[in-house]
């Protein structure tokens, strides 16, 4: 095949098909264990300075802030983590200095929020470093051409920008059509960490919502963390297996963190946390503000429900679920 | 513009929602497409079928979603699906519009959210494509809101091109490998409404907006733009629309202001 061009981003969490399989029968067990494990442990075992991450859900929604806030407890240093519409996890952990290069998608940016001070001024100091640009498909497409055990994915995204000079893609002349088509190539994040709404403790997980990226993610990542509201029976599980995204033969660890993506949603539970999104944004703003900021909620607690009890504790709590169920007003303190 | 009646940002979604027709699908972006999409669906266009890049596929929207990955998107919806399934459809041709914001644009309908200055050295760092530069590869028709027209947004060249118009001229596309009668369509700013010359694939003048001229239009532009024989005049809000975003869309304002 005919290489027209090749983007000049840098390849990251790019393996061999082979090299894949082999670390998949050598690493991922088909024995139906108990993965249930704390935060503290699973990061311990499972992220490595170093590493290349992912996170799973998108943006504010559906993130498994227990896992990222342990990530800074423990001082994890030079991650590269996926910026596959990662906003406020990316952007505390590149405040936190734990992750020092992106491959950013959609990054730096809180949507209608605004611009994250974080994790763009970082960015243009040089502290953080881009790998290559790349699109929210073109993130997919990564994961896809991972979980098929392909070494890449060909799409029509693309073509013609910029976007694709900076990123990690070939551009080819596709042998049907003749036509210029992109080869997307795939990725192995070394960690990925999943929060979902009802997991059994050997990792069969399912999730009442939008999947985003999360059904490919969990098949291609090496290392896996589930995070999930509640652990039921297996029995559960077994009743409507239709319901399953993730299996548990993908999965390493199995946490149990209720309210495990606060400050971010949790579709059908709890919504945002505007006021405690809004304090981080405005403590984002000077590097002083960013160690507060983790001295208080991270490094300042032992755990997720000390963090949760200086959120406002149960009473937020409730609030948050009358929010997302539509029975309390829309409030943006973050609003200029 | 100036008018007492509504604002700028209320008149933009308006505006927006005239672009999208009923029984056709639309792909939002975060903001003011979001709220023309569901303007034009309380409206209009109640066939209206609203995706969202994350997953979300014919939702009746509550509430103004603040991210297009929000329980929100897909309340009420016909699926609860994932990227990799909007993103297929999109390249598969299933998605009639696209609709996004934008900071920077030549004349060509090319955007940059990715960097001001220098990409290894920027001035200023943005989000980056998110699934903007795929809406923009994907979509029959790329609709774009530029709520700042002026000097600095409309300029001759982008600091990077994150997301395709029609490149560097007409065939453009189609020699990049970019599916066949696909494009911006539309741009909407505080001035006027522009679509492209058929020929040239450059921007040029639908309607200029209540109180704007075409003095003020060139003005607000580094590019010259093309100023047709005949061109129209922007409509005016119906008060029921204005009631809509004001009551029903955006009561908090949060877009829309107050």
């Amino acid at each position: 095949m005919e290489v027209l061009s090749e983007g000049k981003g840098e390849l990251i969490g790019w393996h061999d098909p082979d090299e894949a399989r082999s670390w998949v029968k050598n690493n991922k067990s088909r024995e139906l264990k108990n993965k249930l494990m704390a935060a503290k442990e699973a990061v311990e075992l499972f992220v490595h300075d170093g590493d290349y991450i992912a996170s799973g859900g998108f943006g504010h929604v559906r993130v498994s802030m227990a896992i990222i806030y342990e990530i800074i407890r423990q001082k994890k240093k030079n991650l590269a983590m996926a910026g596959k519409t990662a906003v406020h996890d990316l952007d505390v952990l590149i405040g936190s200095g734990c992750v020092n290069k992106v491959e950013p998608a959609y990054s730096f940016g809180h949507e209608l929020r605004g611009l994250s001070p974080a994790g763009k001024r970082m960015v243009e100091s040089g502290e953080c470093k881009i790998l290559a640009e790349i699109s929210n498909a073109g993130y997919q497409w990564r994961f896809l051409a991972g979980m098929m055990g392909l070494s890449f994915i060909p799409s029509r995204t693309l073509l013609g920008t910029d976007t694709l000079k900076y990123s990690s893609f070939k551009t080819v002349k596709d042998p049907y059509t003749g036509n210029p088509i992109v080869l997307i190539p795939a990725a192995y994040p070394d960690c990925a960490f999943i929060h979902v709404h009802r997991c059994d403790v050997y990792g069969n997980a399912q999730i009442d919502a939008i999947a985003v990226e999360d059904f490919e993610l969990a098949r291609c990542a090496r290392r896996l963390i589930i995070t999930t509201e509640e652990i039921v029976d297996n029995d559960v599980i077994r009743d409507e297996p239709w319901r399953t995204v993730i299996p548990f033969f993908c999965v390493d660890a199995v946490v149990e963190v209720p309210y495990g993506s606060h400050p971010c949603e949790m579709p059908g539970l709890y919504f945002y946390d505007e006021e405690h999104i809004s304090e981080w944004l405005g403590m984002a703003k000077t590097n002083d503000g960013v160690q507060t900021y983790l001295q208080k909620y991270v490094f300042g607690v032992a755990g997720f429900e000390e963090y949760l009890d200086l959120c406002g504790g149960i009473k937020k709590i409730n609030y948050l679920k009358r929010r997302e169920a539509l029975r309390e007003p829309m409030i943006a303190p973050w609003r200029k | 513009m100036t008018n007492e009646k509504y604002n700028i940002r209320e008149y933009l979604a308006f505006l927006g929602s005239l672009m999208l027709e009923d029984k056709k699908s639309v792909f939002v972006g975060t903001g003011l497409p979001i709220i023309a999409a569901m303007l034009a669906q309380k409206t209009h266009a109640p066939n209206l079928l609203i995706v969202f890049e994350a997953g979300g596929i014919g939702p009746m929207i509550p509430e103004l979603p603040v991210s297009v990955g929000e329980g929100r998107t897909f309340y009420k919806g016909i699926m609860a699906s994932s990227m990799h399934d909007i993103m297929s459809l999109s390249q598969a041709g299933y998605i009639d519009y696209g609709f996004l914001g934008a900071a920077q644009m030549d004349y060509y309908g090319n955007l940059n959210t990715t960097v001001i200055g220098d990409h290894d050295h920027p001035k200023t760092r943005l989000p980056g494509s998110g699934g903007a530069a795929d809406v923009g590869s994907f979509s029959d028709k790329l609709i774009i809101i530029a709520a700042k027209q002026s000097k600095q947004t409309f300029v001759n060249k982008i600091d990077f091109l994150t997301t395709a118009g029609y490149l560097d001229g007409p065939g453009a596309r189609e020699n990049a490998g970019l599916p066949k009668n696909t494009g911006p369509y539309r741009i909407v700013t505080q001035l006027g409404i522009y679509g492209f010359d058929k020929e040239s694939k450059r921007v040029e003048l639908v309607s200029v907006h209540p109180g704007e001229t075409i003095e003020s239009i060139k003005e607000n532009s580094s590019f010259d733009i093309i100023i047709p024989k005949k061109y129209g005049a922007s409509p005016v809000p119906p008060p029921e629309y204005l009631r809509l975003l004001r009551e029903e869309i955006d009561p908090t304002g949060i877009v829309l202001g107050k």
